[in-house]
């Protein structure tokens, strides 16, 4: 019975197969929904905006051993409401859930967890900021200055987090539209954090440093329904400049992208639907589908033209919503590092 | 040249429809019975689960108050917080008018569990469950909620009895007990690198798991089940082989034709071969659609309660999976490919110029029967070997397919002997005739005979089997569920006050003494047990002495289980340990199944004496009314609810499940029997045919067209009668082979084998009634031959 309990949990990816990827395409209907030129409100839109349908508190780090060796760590808590407000105790309808990973070049260890608000579990605070759902937790006295920690059954991590630029805001001044129709959320991100830390792998301690970006999004409809899939790309060339860009894939195979063009003093250039391009190059199977493992990536009115290539093309998220969300390296006009999602590969 | 050859091979299937019909008719019934057996496996296994998940409620960890029986959300919160993979429950008692119902609130997203994707529908929703709130009940626990409660209940068979199940919130709400939770339960994976439990929750006990007892012994019967899918597939395969090898006999003179025409040799071979294939899959592509229609037949509940669930029709087990057609196509393939091979061997062996010889296995002599005796005598040596010699589940299943070979290729030969018999019996030269033409008949009808015989022994064993199954775990579930009721408390301190409640409650208290020990290096439960009438009436033994019980009570023998029993090497009488300076008799041995550890049993006095400081920790209750003094216990003496089983509504229930398999094994039996019939009625009307020149001079001897066709019939029913006969002991030496070889070789103990001899008499009876069933149109059809046709015969006799 607890078994068939558990199954509607499974909303989420069933809804994934029907209405483009984890259910994000659905109606907004009670929900609030982006509007252009927001006016952000720091500390507090650090926290949950619990009027609108999802958001998230996603974080990537490149990191490098004492050896040299590349790693990647994933911690991201998702925010799904199921209605437009916060109830106090079980009956919040606030669902919390939340993916952690690590992945060396030849291993990719994944944890999640779940957990409902309003009994204490899982949420979001401003000041002192946190994060956290259960053990799991991204904290600290202000938002540009975190500890961030997760466990699985075969790793855990324990990072310190220091911002040394400012926040940097997608599309129309944090306003991204994702799709023709006019999708769209509210999106920002920290890219400049320096990370120090330990990793625990299978193997034992390893203490690592390198450095992290966080993504900050909330919406409530910000897919087309005829929107499947993304393609997520953020790169920081060795110059000190980064690129966020994404591909939303069509269902005829047509796409939308966009992308942000961050110099190395949080100066930003958005570019819309068009400018950013991404071509995958060679595809590896994993999980029993294939998926790109290298991309041609360009963005011409900055001279990008670069070859992206995974890690360990197995970072594959065997989670109740599946993706690939991994390291990447940079080749081309330019080099450095970054992070790459792709999701809805079925 | 290829189209022309393929025109002609298929002209025969244009001129014979009959046996165009018996070949796919035959594979597609094979592949539906293959299909059909498959869904009733599954069903008996999702059965199983059901009763095993509330037979064994506790089967993760819990943690529970180490006093009182609420546990502050507080805490549940901590332990989360620390990393605890943990799961929040509340239970309590909610009152209806038609009395209390237990009410069990649960977490969803917490709850340890596999998260596979299921499809859901547009009006269940998780908003529904979490926050509107739905209660999960039993149709008759259901009845008594309506009204009592405000939430949406949806009835769910598979609920345990007497139970409703909710979200936590919901539950809470109802029970009056916000942020109080009952117990914890402890995820089987944890994270690594965890605090210590003792440390973040001193106030809390770890319960382990309770061993489900039933699951090894369902295994054992799902084993079975399987096995005897294969030999219901087997039985088809007979009918084919029977088409098939007919249909190309017939076709030898064409072949031939054709090879002087000049068609190479290999691409007729490959022609018939992409025929045959053709064939296999259109008929295996039927019997897959038959085979489902047949699971929806006799599995409606499994949808009925997919319905209840989702509150809308859900495709859960009874889809067409892609695994169910490849299979089933795969068997209708590779059976047509077995039951081809033969004569296309034969085709590719045939000289060029051979005389077509049809007909030519129609008129097979003895010889033919004495080899397969031969070969079957062969296989039963082998057999017999492994059976002595031999070990593993390979071996296992290699003596069951020898015993089964064996049977059918011997089957001729035995027929053969019985009409030899009754023809040196028969006093007028008109049975004398009657005795030599069946003797003719043998060999025509033989294969659809051996698929009688398969089908009759199948069936006798399944009956076996299961019924076997159904009566041992009756005696266990009654052996071990005797009390109705069963305390469990997790403190020694407070045993002798929870004695004393029941005893001042109960009709009669059997408390429970363990411990762990080591008796004769074999790793034991020692119990102490209050012997009385529920422990004499209730408990059967495998061996016993004389008054075991009283030998037990007076502290001078001990009784230990199978397993025990086997691992120490000892049996009743001999003298065992049981601790330092105590050695006692064994008065009997018991059936444990699946319990790794071994047990003995002795007094509670005696108990007491060897272990002074052990406290029962189990108390078995038995009362007439097992709810009212449930609720007396955790009204009046606040007993905790988790502490209490309710063990005959757990008995009830899983007999219940055991019924509704019984019921599809006994439609499984019916449509094997339907499918050897078919098998009969198919050689008959080939037989009926060419046996027009034979009947012929009897006719014109005089036997009346009438006498000639019952005199088919009594044929075909003697045929049948003497290898149903033979099927009887075949079929109880299959279950036999299941439940003592098998089953040993795969779980280590015996099931026993009890018999049914009123069941046996039954389905003789029906085998008999098929065969009849199966000759009367064929008989018929000969009684209205017209006497133009019968004597056209000697028209043409040369």
């Amino acid at each position: 019975m607890i078994g068939k309990l558990l199954c509607l949990v499974l909303l989420l990816p069933a809804q994934a197969l029907a209405q483009g990827f984890a259910g994000l395409g659905t109606d907004a209907e009670g929900f609030a929904v982006p509007t252009p030129n927001p006016a952000f409100d720091f500390p507090q839109d650090h926290a949950a905006h619990p009027d609108y349908r999802i958001e998230w508190w996603y974080l990537t780090a490149n990191l490098t051993g004492p050896d040299g060796t590349a790693y990647g760590v994933q911690w991201t808590l998702f925010r799904s409401a199921l209605a437009p407000e916060t109830r106090g105790g079980w009956a919040d309808p606030q669902v919390w859930f939340a993916h952690a990973a690590v992945t060396t070049p030849d291993q990719h260890l994944v944890a999640e967890r779940i957990a409902r608000g309003g009994v204490g579990q899982a949420g979001v605070t401003s000041q002192p900021f946190e994060a956290w759902i259960d053990d799991w937790q991204m904290a600290g006295s202000s938002f540009d200055d975190l500890t961030l920690t997760a466990r699985g059954n075969a790793f855990a991590y324990d990072l310190e987090l220091a911002a040394n630029g400012p926040l940097v805001f997608h599309g129309d001044n944090g306003f991204s539209v994702k799709s023709a129709q006019g999708q769209a959320s509210y999106y920002y991100s920290q890219p400049y954090y320096e990370v120090s830390g330990t990793l625990t792998l299978p193997q034992g301690d390893v203490p690592v440093t390198g450095a992290a970006w966080l993504d900050r999004e909330w919406s409530s409809q910000p897919l087309a329904d005829t929107q499947s899939g993304w393609d997520w790309f953020s790169l920081s060339f060795d110059t000190g400049d980064k690129l966020m860009g994404f591909l939303l894939r069509e269902d005829e195979g047509a796409s939308f992208s966009s992308a942000t063009w961050i110099e190395a003093d949080g100066t930003t250039t958005s570019y819309a639907d068009g400018a950013f391009a991404a071509q995958p190059l060679e595809w590896s199977e994993v999980a029993g589908r294939d998926v790109p493992s290298r991309w041609a990536v360009q963005l011409p009115d900055k001279g990008i033209n670069v070859t992206v290539d995974v890690l360990n093309p197995k970072a594959w998220m065997a989670l109740s919503i599946p993706y690939w969300e991994g390291p990447v390296t940079v080749q081309g006009s330019h080099t450095g590092r970054g992070y790459l999602e792709m999701t809805g590969y079925e | 040249m290829t189209l022309t050859a393929l025109t002609a091979l298929l002209s025969h299937w244009r001129c014979n429809g009959l046996q165009f019909f018996a070949m796919v008719a035959g594979l597609a019934l094979a592949t539906a019975l293959w299909s059909g057996v498959q869904a009733i496996n599954s069903e008996a296994r999702a059965s199983y689960d059901a009763a095993a998940a509330t037979l064994g409620e506790g089967q993760f960890d819990q943690l529970l108050p180490r006093s009182g029986d609420r546990i502050d959300q507080s805490t549940y919160i901590a332990l989360r917080r620390a990393g605890l993979q943990i799961s929040p429950v509340i239970e309590g008692r909610l009152r209806t008018e038609e009395g209390g119902i237990r009410l069990v609130g649960l977490d969803p997203l917490t709850a340890p569990g596999t998260i596979a994707p299921v499809g859901m529908q547009e009006d269940a929703n998780l908003d529904d469950f979490l926050i509107r709130g739905v209660l999960f009940a039993a149709p008759d626990v259901a009845v008594a909620l309506d009204g009592a409660v405000s939430q949406r209940i949806i009835t769910d068979p598979s609920v345990a009895p007497g139970v409703a199940l909710t979200d936590i919130g919901v539950a809470q709400a109802l029970l009056d007990a916000d942020n109080q939770l009952s117990r914890l339960i402890i995820a089987t994976a944890q994270p690594m690198g965890l605090p210590d439990l003792g440390t973040v929750a001193p106030d809390l006990i770890r319960q382990p798991a309770q061993d489900a007892g039933a699951d090894r012994l369902t295994d054992s019967f799902h084993l079975n089940l399987t096995a005897f899918g294969f030999l219901s597939f087997a039985v088809g395969i007979f009918i084919v082989h029977g088409t098939i090898s007919l249909a190309f006999e017939q076709r030898r003179s064409m072949v031939r034709t054709l090879r002087a025409l000049g068609v190479p040799l290999t691409t007729l071979i490959g022609l018939m071969i992409s025929e045959l294939i053709v064939f296999a899959v259109l008929a295996g592509g039927i019997g897959v659609a038959l085979g489902y229609v047949i699971a929806a037949v006799l599995l409606p509940n499994v949808a009925a309660t997919l319905q209840g669930l989702y509150g809308a029709s859900v495709s859960g087990t009874l889809q067409l999976r892609p695994e169910w057609w490849v299979s089933g196509m795969a068997i209708a393939v590779l059976g047509t490919g077995f039951a081809a091979s033969g004569a296309l061997w034969k085709i590719a062996k045939m000289p060029l110029l051979a005389s077509a010889r049809p007909r030519a296995w129609a008129v097979a002599s003895g010889e033919t029967a004495r080899r397969l005796g031969l070969v079957a005598v062969t296989l039963f040596l082998v057999g017999g070997g492994i059976a002595i010699w031999g070990q593993g589940l390979t071996l296992a299943f290699v003596l069951l397919a020898c015993l089964l070979i064996g049977a059918a290729l011997i089957l001729p030969l035995l027929l053969r002997s019985a009409v030899t018999l009754a023809d040196s019996r028969a006093r007028s030269a008109m049975w004398q005739w009657f005795w030599a033409d069946t003797r003719q008949q043998v060999p025509g009808m033989s294969l659809a005979l051996m698929a009688l015989l398969l089908a009759t022994a199948a069936n006798v064993g399944v009956s076996t089997m299961v019924s076997s199954f159904r009566v041992t775990f009756v005696d266990f579930l009654d052996q071990r569920l005797a009390p109705e009721l069963f305390i469990r408390i997790e403190d020694p301190s407070q045993s002798p006050y929870v004695e004393a409640i029941l005893l001042s409650e109960a009709q009669d208290v059997l408390p429970l003494l363990s411990a762990e020990t080591e008796i004769a290096g074999v790793p034991t439960e020692l119990f102490g047990v209050r012997v009385g009438p529920t422990y004499r009436e209730n408990w059967l033994f495998l061996d016993e002495t004389e008054d075991v019980w009283d030998r037990v009570e007076t502290g001078s023998a001990a009784v230990v289980s199978e397993q025990f029993a086997r691992r120490a090497g000892l049996w009743i009488e001999d003298p065992v340990i049981v601790a330092p300076g105590l050695t006692l008799p064994i008065a009997a041995i018991v059936a444990d199944y699946g319990n790794p550890l071994g047990q003995a049993l002795i007094s509670e006095p005696l108990f007491r004496s060897l272990y002074p400081d052990i406290q029962p920790l189990s108390f078995g209750v038995r009362t007439s009314d097992p709810t009212a003094l449930r609720n007396t216990l955790t009204d009046a003496h606040g007993l905790p609810e988790s502490a209490i089983t309710d063990q005959s509504r757990i008995k009830a229930f899983s007999l219940g499940v055991f019924e509704r398999t019984f019921t599809v094994t006994g439609a499984l039996n019916v449509l094997t029997l339907a499918v050897a019939a078919f098998a009969i009625l198919m050689s008959l009307l080939t037989l009926a045919s060419i046996r027009v020149p034979q009947l012929a001079p009897a006719w014109a001897l005089g036997l009346t067209r009438r006498t000639l066709g019952q005199l088919e019939l009594l044929r075909a029913v003697v045929l049948a009668m003497v290898t149903t006969v033979l099927a009887i002991p075949l079929g109880l030496m299959l279950a036999w082979v299941l439940l003592s070889y098998v089953n040993v070789e795969a779980f280590g103990w015996k099931l026993p084998l009890y018999l049914f001899p009123s069941h046996y008499a039954l389905l003789t009876l029906f085998a008999l009634l098929a065969a009849a069933l199966a000759a009367l149109w064929p008989a018929i059809r000969l009684a209205r031959t017209p006497p133009s046709d019968l004597l056209k015969v000697f028209a043409n006799d040369r």
